[in-house]
């Protein structure tokens, strides 16, 4: 196996273990309504998580993320149920400020040759402080289509249910890989993480993939805003706060180098299965507390980073076989 | 083998002139390259290579002269004009993407699109096409960073010439290749020469250049020294157009001291050397005497410095001074030693460019003393006051940043630096490189006055009439390696023969 997917197959394995040791230690662990529920429970980090993984590929980081879904579902709640906006119109200007917003964090990072660690810290003050500028308020949301909207799902043999937000997140996972994999943009993104200096000089567009990078992230976190807006029928200024540092976790466990560069998509849905597997195991538990998740969540990221380094050190020592013809 | 010499040449620089603020770096240069030769492009440090190959792919705008390709006029604005008129560069640093495949390394940018998306597989195919042409099957599907330098290199090649370069430029693109890698970038540049691509090779490698040229063009302090081609040119003579030799007739007084008193050197190294570094030496030093360090560009004379100085560890071999057996593992240890050292690049190894002229005379002393013991201000005023006279140091006001005075007297203020340690041994590196003629004359006075004062000094130029003018000995250097202890009736031309000798 080529090492490059080793980091990976890491994850993988992880999960599947994680995955036969839940099963056999709850008879009802292992079946489509406990998959349906962690779909659709971690549907909007998973959203969150795709933008996450392209900011972190090109060797940036996105700490806004949180609090740009807290303001979507501000704005929502505010937009829906005090102005009277229709939903779909709301969630379509919703997604544009997050769209500009992002947008103006990436021309703001390129530009000044700002580290993109300072602009999106201040993109998170600046996300959170605008929600508690609308309200301070936790206001629910009781317009019908909410309710319409989730009670659309895809009934899965054994009982389970897949809902709307997780067939959302199941698309935009496979949106992602396409993204990534088989667009030219997706190649820039992976050359500006290598080495943007070199990328230049071959002649990629780092201003525009830069502003694109930072405006898709935001744009998912604004999707990943409403879907939360869906799944608690509420907004809050307080909500998804460290959902950032969540879907950073999910990233870099599905094997994306935090220095940019190597990782895939399809790594962070695995991360992100992970972290709802663990969940989903203390739930079942029903004796440990919550923060067991944050505990089993920074040991696998300790031991993911220990991993990844040493599978560069390994890189430099051995060099690939090339023939003569 | 020469190329055709009948067609027109492939491209055509007449009176190339490029200034930077207070330097002529091209003076007038003329370069021709024909279709289907290698060129090599020579000269030492501060020659004019890279100004010349930055003004001719637009990087730098040129000042006057002409470029021409097939006869048409051209006027690059940056390399990826260049580019398009098929110039294409490869650097020493492969300026490639590590973490990419071979495949998207080199198709970034151009890549082979199916229904909107990338076609992976048929960029793999075209990919896999491109390397077998330079006799490389290799998975194009494979992370370019897990090949070999050499392989990396040679992609990097392949890119710019499939970008469709008729000019390809290689600046130094052999420095950190071994020899069989060198052997495997060689076959790729006699095979890009037969389908009548002209290269443009930049080494400082003399085996090199005879390996693969075909002609060579000599710049030398920006101007033109000549054009010739390989077959009829000993190396000798290649080498006396690199180094040239035209000092001023006032700095060529040779008052060479009288050998130095018997005793055990002040310093000996024994078996110094680090693999892959330097090969070991042994050199003894006594005070009172000048040992000059010679060869070409990265001939290991830098590397020599450092490791004397304990800048670079040192894997083999011992040191004695004074006749007992030292320690030297890092700077801390020679300065404690009484060792100073002045680098070749003064402006990131050697000044601090920020602080004032006094705080950086000062710095070697207070280092010494430790950061606990502050040497008390009214001394350190003395001892700055003493070296301005002394070397004299044009400094307006010596509460300025050292970056607003003049090479030479930067130069002069690194050495009070070290002076004020009371060394025993001194270490130059290129201590006149940068600096006007007058300051030039003053430096080799100083370091003939500092030998007759008993220090022992060890210096490295590419001036060999200098190194002749204060040197007792020389130390000859060829690819890191010392061949020759010359002794004695020390001339420019013995240095250069040493120099020339073929491996």
């Amino acid at each position: 196996m080529s090492r490059r997917f080793m980091p990976l197959a890491a994850t993988l394995a992880v999960l599947i273990a994680g995955t036969l040791f839940c099963a056999l230690q709850f008879p009802n662990f292992a079946s489509t309504r406990v998959l349906g529920n962690l779909l659709t429970d971690n549907a909007f980090v998973g959203i969150a998580a795709v933008g996450m993984t392209f900011v972190i590929l090109s060797g940036g980081i996105d700490l806004s993320v949180g609090s740009v879904i807290a303001f979507t579902t501000v704005f929502l709640a505010v937009a829906i149920e005090q102005l009277g906006i229709p939903p779909f119109l709301a969630f379509a200007l919703v997604l544009a400020i997050a769209g500009l917003f992002g947008a103006a964090m990436g021309a703001l990072i390129h530009w000044f040759r700002l580290p993109p660690f300072i602009v999106t810290l201040a993109g998170m003050f600046l996300a959170r402080g605008a929600s508690f500028l609308l309200t301070t308020d936790s206001i629910p949301v009781n317009h019908p289509l909410y309710g319409e909207l989730g009670d659309v799902a895809i009934r899965m043999a054994g009982g389970g249910r897949l809902s709307l937000v997780a067939m959302v997140m199941l698309a935009v996972f496979a949106a992602g890989m396409v993204l990534a994999h088989l667009t030219r943009f997706g190649a820039n993104v992976y050359a500006i993480g290598g080495n943007r200096v070199s990328a230049e000089l071959m002649g990629v567009p780092i201003a525009r993939t830069t502003v694109g990078i930072y405006m898709l992230s935001s744009t998912l976190a604004g999707l990943a805003g409403i879907v939360f807006s869906l799944y608690t029928s509420a907004g809050y200024s307080l909500a998804a706060t460290g959902v950032e540092l969540d879907t950073i976790a999910a990233v870099v466990i599905g094997g994306t180098l935090l220095t940019g560069g190597q990782g895939y998509v399809f790594g962070t849905f695995i991360g992100i299965l992970i972290q709802g597997l663990i969940q989903t195991y203390i739930t079942f538990d029903g004796t440990l507390s919550s923060w067991w998740t944050k505990i089993a969540v920074g040991v696998l990221l300790f031991a993911f980073i220990v991993l990844q380094r040493v599978l560069i050190l390994g890189w430099s020592a051995r060099p690939a076989t090339v023939a003569r013809v | 083998m020469t190329g055709p010499a009948d067609t027109p040449p492939l491209l055509r620089i007449e009176g190339l002139v490029k200034r930077f603020p207070g330097v002529l770096a091209l003076d007038h240069v003329d370069f021709t390259l024909r279709a289907g030769e290698v060129h090599g492009l020579l000269g030492e440090n501060g020659a004019g290579k890279s100004t010349l190959i930055k003004t001719l792919t637009g990087v730098h705008p040129r000042d006057a002269g002409t470029i021409r390709m097939d006869g048409a006029e051209i006027a690059p604005r940056d390399v990826a004009d260049a580019q398009r008129l098929r110039i294409g560069t490869v650097y020493q640093e492969v300026n490639l993407l590590p973490n990419l495949s071979v495949a998207q390394n080199l198709f970034l940018g151009r890549e082979p699109m199916r229904f909107g998306f990338v076609d992976g597989r048929a960029m793999r195919r075209a990919a896999r096409e491109i390397m077998r042409g330079y006799g490389l099957d290799l998975d194009p599907a494979t992370p370019l960073g897990q090949f070999s330098v050499a392989v990396q290199q040679i992609v990097a090649i392949a890119r710019a010439v499939d970008l469709s370069a008729r000019v390809l430029i290689l600046d130094e693109p052999t420095a950190s290749l071994d020899a069989q890698e060198v052997a495997q970038l060689f076959a790729t540049m006699r095979l890009l020469k037969a389908r009548g691509i002209g290269i443009v090779f930049i080494t400082h490698f003399l085996d090199q250049v005879y390996a693969v040229c075909d002609r060579i063009t000599v710049l030398r302090n920006g101007r033109l020294v000549g054009e010739r081609a390989i077959a009829d040119l000993p190396r000798l003579e290649l080498v006396s157009m690199m180094l040239g030799r035209e000092l001023a007739e006032e700095e060529r007084q040779t008052a060479r001291a009288a050998p130095p008193s018997g005793g055990p050197p002040l310093v000996a190294f024994k078996g110094y050397g680090r693999r892959g570094y330097l090969e070991p030496f042994d050199l003894e030093i006594r005070a009172g005497e000048v040992v000059g360090v010679a060869g070409l560009l990265g001939s290991g004379r830098t590397e020599t410095a450092k490791l004397a100085f304990g800048a670079e560890r040192a894997g083999t071999g011992a040191v004695a001074v004074a006749g007992t057996a030292a320690r030297l593992r890092s700077p801390r240890d020679a300065a404690r030693l009484g060792f100073g050292y002045c680098p070749e690049d003064r402006k990131t190894e050697g000044i601090v460019g920020e602080l004032s002229v006094r705080e950086n005379i000062v710095l070697a002393l207070q280092a010494r003393r430790g950061w606990l013991a502050p040497l008390p201000r009214r001394e350190q005023d003395e001892i700055v006051a003493r070296f301005v006279r002394l070397l004299d140091i044009r400094a307006a006001d010596t509460e300025r940043p050292i970056q607003t005075l003049s090479g030479g007297n930067q130069q002069k203020a690194l050495l009070a630096r070290w002076l004020a340690t009371e060394p025993r041994f001194l270490i130059l590196d290129e201590p006149t490189r940068g600096i006007d003629v007058g300051a030039h004359a003053e430096i080799i006075r100083l370091i003939n006055r500092l030998r007759a004062n008993g220090l022992a000094l060890m210096v490295i130029s590419s001036e060999l009439e200098e190194i002749v003018a204060y040197s007792r000995r020389v130390v000859v250097l060829r690819d890191r390696r010392h061949v020759a202890e010359l002794d004695g009736e020390v001339s420019v031309e013995r240095i250069m023969t040493a120099i020339a000798a073929s491996a």
